[in-house]
């Protein structure tokens, strides 16, 4: 039976910042949810308070039915969790580490190898090698294995893909996949928008905040307004250009692109923007609407004001 | 429970594995014990002396011999004149000075005094007096020998006779003295840097997250802890006793079982103030800095190189709480006094309580949460 976990008002403060600030919220038994936002956004301090690691200063909150504080001891059996940074013995083989996880949990490698052996047989071949001397993406493989291999209810995994290759981070989310299918409830936490696409349900966090939670395909339909996508031969001065525009809503690089936001008609207004950027100087002048992703409704969400 | 031993078998792997540590803990503390043992002695050979022989008579010549003839003196040059030889010595090539007045050998034999001066260089001041006291009771065995041919018929010598004695090290061999005492140092710093690094190697790794948030509890990760480094210092301590025994010749004269039953509870002791330290420092250096902070302290008031009789009262009242200075004293009661568990039990039980508290209160300062 997978785990629901819910958070009510949690808030934590470290002594020279506010990492939480009532964060509420509530996640669905074997729901692969994902936590996107910045570095210091707060997904880590969430994520300790969901692992016991740290109390929350206010706030209460609960996986299935145990409650975050009081019912720690029952909580570390129930859930996996993979920090943010690599936390396995670098000296252990990748046999001995996740030998000495599953013994700390009364189990064996045996017992459970059903549930890792899409992720385990991967580094399997390397299982007498130091966990220190494995590549990124394998100690990430590694951790995860660990991570599971007490067959937990949930697990959280804090930035899995960061620092690791473009395949390896496919192979990983397959996994996470995989995983979900086998009943297990998962929170991920990554700074990567596209990988937020992958998710049933994401959380745009900043600065201590939720700024929304919903389908990744849902946030992007929410997103108002009409993204024009604008090239020229001159990107250096193209940004600045735009934004001596009269009234220009947001503009903001976004890859070979500037992302343009307006609310009036697309057409209109990609007439305009020509005409000033003639004016300017600027050939080759390229101006196309485009589908709105993750990333820009996460910027449109952080510069949103603030509404009473 | 059976944790600790999955525990136990982590971190014997990890230290085998370790091939800085692994020599440390074993080849460092034998060869530390062997060299300091040898070196760590109050015994001074070869002091050298200058002579300033301004009588140039049989007698003096006859003083200077005795000196020349000792094995501690080595006669580096006679001089004339007094202010050369201070020359000497403020070049630092002597040191120490004897001056014979003039007459010397005259006024011995008409007014039946006479003098003779001693310099010695007092730089380092416990040297100073031992190489003091080599040359009074030179002086004096001279003197002695005068007496008895100038009065043969009269009382044997000087009119009180002083009969040394030293009970338990009769012939005051510095071995016997210090061995044991070096052996508790060398075993104390192993046990403390051991425990105190650990921990704080797993924060600094982070490895201590994932294991927090395993079911394991606050005490089997200290049990699981202090144990391999309780077997390690206690395998070391065993390594150092036998070197003892048989390199140095100790006669172990109480009860060496007595002995590493009191070394097993000190080394809780120890262990767990380690802990403690680890639970104070974020970093392997705080720790590091930390520990040398204790030991220091402790060892330098341990009353191996100093008695803790001759420190000031408040010094002494510190050393109520130095564990090394309790095990350095029952040390040294069982290896060379024979003490039984009776005569060092007051010692013992403070000892005990001590380490009780120590793991008790590092339990308690260890924390899974923040």
């Amino acid at each position: 039976m997978s785990l629901a976990v819910k958070i009510k008002n949690v808030s934590k403060s470290y002594p020279n910042a506010e990492a939480l600030k009532s964060i509420t919220l509530d996640i669905g038994p074997n729901e692969l949810f994902g936590f996107i936002g910045p570095d210091g956004a707060g997904k880590t301090t969430l994520f300790r308070i969901l692992t016991s690691l740290i109390l929350p200063d206010k706030g209460t909150g609960s996986i299935g039915n145990f409650d975050i504080v009081k019912d720690y001891r029952k909580i570390r059996k129930e859930v996996g969790y993979m920090p943010g940074r690599f936390s396995l013995y670098g000296d252990l083989t990748v046999e001995e580490n996740l030998q000495f996880y599953a013994r700390l949990f009364n189990t064996s490698i045996k017992e459970n190898y059903d549930l890792i052996e899409d992720v385990y047989k991967q580094i399997e071949p390397f299982k007498k090698r130091r966990a220190a001397d494995l590549s990124g993406g394998m100690k990430q493989k590694l951790a995860l294995s660990c991570a599971l291999i007490h067959k937990p209810q949930l697990i959280i995994l804090d930035e899995p893909t960061t620092g690791v290759d473009a395949i390896s981070r496919k192979e990983f989310w397959a996994l996470l996949k995989s995983m979900q299918q086998k009943g297990i409830t998962i929170l991920v936490s990554t700074p990567y928008m596209d990988e937020a696409a992958l998710c049933d349900r994401v959380a745009l966090m900043q600065e201590g905040n939720i700024l929304t939670i919903d389908r990744p395909g849902q946030i992007v339909q929410d997103f108002s307004g009409k993204i024009l996508g604008i090239k020229t031969n001159q990107m250096h001065a193209l940004l600045n250009d735009l934004l001596q525009m009269e009234q220009p809503e947001r503009v903001y690089r976004f890859g070979a692109f500037v992302h343009l936001v307006t609310h009036d008609n697309p057409d209109a207004c990609a007439k305009k923007v020509r005409s000033h950027l003639e004016a300017k100087g600027h050939q080759n002048i390229m101006i196309q609407e485009q589908p709105a992703s993750i990333e820009d409704c996460f910027l449109a969400l952080m510069h949103k004001p603030e509404t009473p | 429970m059976r944790r600790i031993r999955y525990i136990l078998q982590k971190e014997f792997i990890q230290v085998f594995r370790d091939k800085a540590l692994l020599p440390i803990i074993i080849i460092i503390p034998i060869v530390q014990l062997v060299v300091l043992s040898y070196t760590a002695t109050y015994e001074i050979k070869n002091i050298r002396l200058v002579v300033v022989d301004q009588d140039h008579t049989p007698t003096s010549r006859e003083l200077i011999r005795q000196f020349s003839g000792s094995p501690y003196y080595h006669l580096k040059g006679n001089f004339d004149n007094y202010t050369e030889a201070l020359d000497y010595m403020q070049k630092g090539k002597t040191d120490q000075i004897l001056v014979v007045e003039p007459h010397f050998e005259k006024n011995l034999k008409t007014i039946k005094k006479s003098s003779v001066q001693l310099i010695t260089n007092a730089i380092n001041g416990s040297a100073a007096g031992v190489m003091q006291s080599y040359a009074v009771s030179i002086i004096n065995n001279f003197h002695n020998n005068i007496l008895i041919k100038e009065h043969p018929l009269q009382a044997k010598g000087l009119p009180i006779q002083t009969d040394t004695l030293y009970w338990y090290n009769p012939e005051l061999n510095y071995f016997t003295f210090m061995v044991p005492g070096i052996l508790v140092l060398l075993v104390t710093i192993i046990g403390l840097f051991l425990s105190s690094m650990n921990v704080v190697k797993e924060k600094e790794l982070g490895t201590i997250t994932q294991l927090n948030v395993t079911p394991i509890s606050k005490f089997e990760f200290i049990a699981g802890k202090l144990i391999p480094f309780w077997i390690i210092a206690m395998a070391d301590l065993v390594v150092g006793l036998l070197l003892a025994r048989f390199w140095f010749g100790i006669h172990i004269v109480g009860n060496p079982l007595l002995l590493l039953f009191v070394a097993g509870v000190y080394l809780v002791l120890i262990l767990s103030l380690g802990l403690f330290i680890s639970t104070l420092a974020q970093t392997m250096q705080q720790s590091m800095f930390i520990s040398w902070f204790f030991l220091v302290i402790f060892i330098l008031m341990s009353g191996l190189f100093t008695p803790i009789e001759s420190m000031p009262v408040w010094a002494q009242q510190i050393d109520l709480v130095n564990p090394i200075a309790y095990f350095i004293k029952i040390n040294r009661m069982i290896m060379l006094k024979g003490s039984v568990f009776s005569d060092i039990k007051s010692d013992f039980f403070i000892l005990s309580g001590y380490a009780a508290a120590m793991v008790v209160f590092s339990t308690l300062r260890y924390r899974k949460t923040s």
